[in-house]
Order: structure tokens, then sequence, then C-alpha cells
């Protein structure tokens, strides 16, 4: 009796079969990246800069428990909140050592006196919800950004937005201290002055 | 003289394809080893809001997640949002003992960049990510200058207007 040999099987289709897992780990695996809002914790108790804001240098924002939005104490849409925020920030209504050169908003006495010394406060509820108070934080951040770029764009025909993407290309070619002593004027000529009081009153 | 005539194959021998397996299971381990799943199981609903004013958060290696939300339905735990440390449900106090664990898994260079990214449920109320924002000030508090970091809200890009729907 002749021995019989298991036939071979055939691995011609383990190739396909390896290439269809290939190509499923190769859609489905999302090199995910986050995004988000950066904030800068404040120091555990507040000091306020150089004793006392004025009140005219005070925007207060605040979001209660039904989630509307209150700008000075009076309602606001929150798609209005960043002209209403540039317009405060833009003022330049201070004389003297506090003139704003570069400020081109109205110059309203009741209002700011310079970028450098106005300052956002920004409140909410416990009850508030959280995507408002991101809205309500994109929208004031939105304000600093359009502030800013307007600025570079003035004085170094690029915005601002685009000089910081510069600074974190590796491969940006050009003087990279220029670069980042220009992005420093910028910041300083509208500082992100943004307090996030803990709510005081509880409602 | 020549006893074996051998028949002359004239024919281009196949190129064997028998090692092609090999090579593509090679590539998809690279792939399974290399690609980074999410990770940490997420317990609760997560679902971020939407902001445009954002930027990027690429060095992953510096982020220490720190979530809050509802609890998965299928968890039983009712409405109210929890927050979630790592694999499991955590209170507010557990987030001291988390930012300093998270620090000394750290080596000492990249200590003083870490960041803390909230990854916060839209739906949850402020009471609780203010609670957050409080325990990460405390942390802050206690002076070891590795634990001065950036803060991040960490959101979905798009329009801020969208969160109101």
């Amino acid at each position: 009796m002749a021995r019989r040999f298991a036939p071979s099987v055939n691995a011609g289709s383990m190739a396909d079969i390896a290439f269809l897992l290939l190509i499923f780990f190769l859609v489905t695996t999302t090199i995910q990246t986050d995004y988000g809002i950066s904030r800068k914790l404040p120091p555990l108790i507040d000091i306020p800069p150089e004793g006392r804001i004025k009140e005219k240098n005070l925007f207060r924002v605040e979001i209660n428990q039904l989630n509307e939005l209150l700008v000075e104490g009076a309602k606001m849409e929150i798609s209005a909140l960043k002209e209403a925020a540039i317009a405060f920030l833009d003022n330049g209504g201070g004389s003297e050592d506090l003139t704003c050169s570069y400020c081109q908003g109205e110059g309203d006495i009741k209002s700011s006196d310079n970028p450098d010394n106005a300052v956002i406060s920004l409140s909410n509820s416990r009850e508030t919800n959280y995507a408002t108070y991101i809205a309500v934080q994109n929208e004031l951040v939105a304000a600093y950004t359009q502030l800013r770029n307007r600025e570079a764009r003035r004085m170094y025909g690029i915005s601002f937005v685009e000089m910081e993407e510069n600074l974190k290309n590796p491969r940006y070619q050009r003087d990279w201290h220029v670069l980042k002593e220009r992005i420093k004027k910028i910041q300083s000529m509208y500082p992100e002055k943004l307090s996030e009081a803990v709510p005081k009153h509880q409602y | 003289m020549t006893t074996f005539k051998t028949k002359k194959n004239n024919r281009l021998p196949e190129i064997s394809t028998a090692s092609l397996p090999d090579i593509v299971f090679m590539l998809l381990f690279f792939f399974m080893v290399a690609t980074v799943m999410r990770k940490d199981v997420l317990l609760i609903e997560n679902e971020l809001p939407y902001a445009n004013q954002v930027e990027k958060l690429d060095k992953k290696d510096l982020v220490m997640n720190i979530y809050a939300g509802t609890p998965s339905s299928r968890y039983k735990l009712g409405s109210e949002a929890r927050i979630q440390l790592n694999d499991k449900f955590a209170n507010i106090s557990d987030i001291k003992s988390f930012v300093l664990e998270e620090r000394k898994l750290r080596i000492e260079a990249l200590r003083p960049f870490l960041i803390t990214s909230l990854k916060v449920d839209k739906n949850t109320k402020m009471g609780l990510v203010g609670d957050i924002k409080q325990e990460l000030r405390a942390v802050n508090a206690l002076k070891i200058p590795a634990c001065r970091t950036g803060r991040y809200y960490t959101t979905k890009v798009g329009e801020a207007m969208d969160n109101l729907n």
C-alpha cells in the first residue's frame, strides 16, 4: 500500500489575507492629535496687579445659570461678544502717559485707558454649561487674536497667527530670534489679561 | 558521452511569491505595534465642545488627561457628572495625587513642561470644572516648579456657535 502524503495547502492566498488585515489596520487607526484652547492657571490667591483696577478698565463678562451672557450687567448674544470685547480693549481712552498710540477705538473716556490696563473678568455660575463657557472663552481669545493680527499686519506685514506658525515650523529659514522678539512685542501690545475669578456669589 | 540528457528548460523560472506573506505580515505587525490606540478606556460620555481659537497639542508625552462627564449608561451610576483619571472614576481629591504621580512618570527634563488637558463633556456643568481648576491651582500652590504648567481645554475644531445648538 502506497503511503499517502497530505496534499500541501496552497499558501498563495495568505498574502491576500495579510493584505486585508493590513489595510484594515491602516484605515481604522487614526493617529489623533488633540486641539485645545490654552489657558494659564491663575495662582491660588489672586493678587490684583498694582492695587485696584479702575472700574472703567474692567470688562465684566458673566455667564449665569441659564447660560445667558451678561456683559457689564446687560444681556448680550455670544455672537456679539467678540466685537464688544474688541471695542473695549482697543478703546484707548487714556490721556498723558496712559495714551495708546496704536489703538483704533473710539477713545471713550468711560472705557479702558489702554490695552495694557484693560482686564477682562470672566465669571460663571456653577450651573453654567461647559459648552457655553468654552464658546465665551473662544470669543474672548478671538478678540485678542484679531487685534494682534491687525497690529502684526500693520507693523510687519504678516498676521500674528502666521508668525506663531512660523515660529513652530522647524524648516523656517529666516532669523528666528527676530521673529521671537516680534511676537513678544505684539503680545505686549495686547497682553491677554483674562482673569477667571472663582464665583463668589452663588446662585 | 552524456548519459543524462537533461531537458533544457527555456522558460524563465517563475518568481516565487512565497515570501510575500512574510513581508506583508511584517508591515502588519509594524502598524499594529506602532499605532497607539486610545490610551484610556472611556467610562464617561465625552463629547468635546467646539472652538476655533485652538492650538495643536502635539507633544503627547507631555500631556496628562483629565476626563469629565456623565457616566456611560451601562455603568448605571446616574447622571451626575464624574471625573475619570486613567482608567477609573475618581473624586476631586484624587486629582492632586494623580498629577504628582503623572509627574513622576516623566523624565526630569520634561517635568516643567507638563500640560494638563481637560477633556470635559460639553453638557457638564461648570461647577465640576471649577472644582477641577481649583484643585489644579492647589497643586500649583505646592511650589513644585514642575507643576506650574499650562492647562488646555481640549476641544474639537469648529465654530464656537455650534456649541449652542
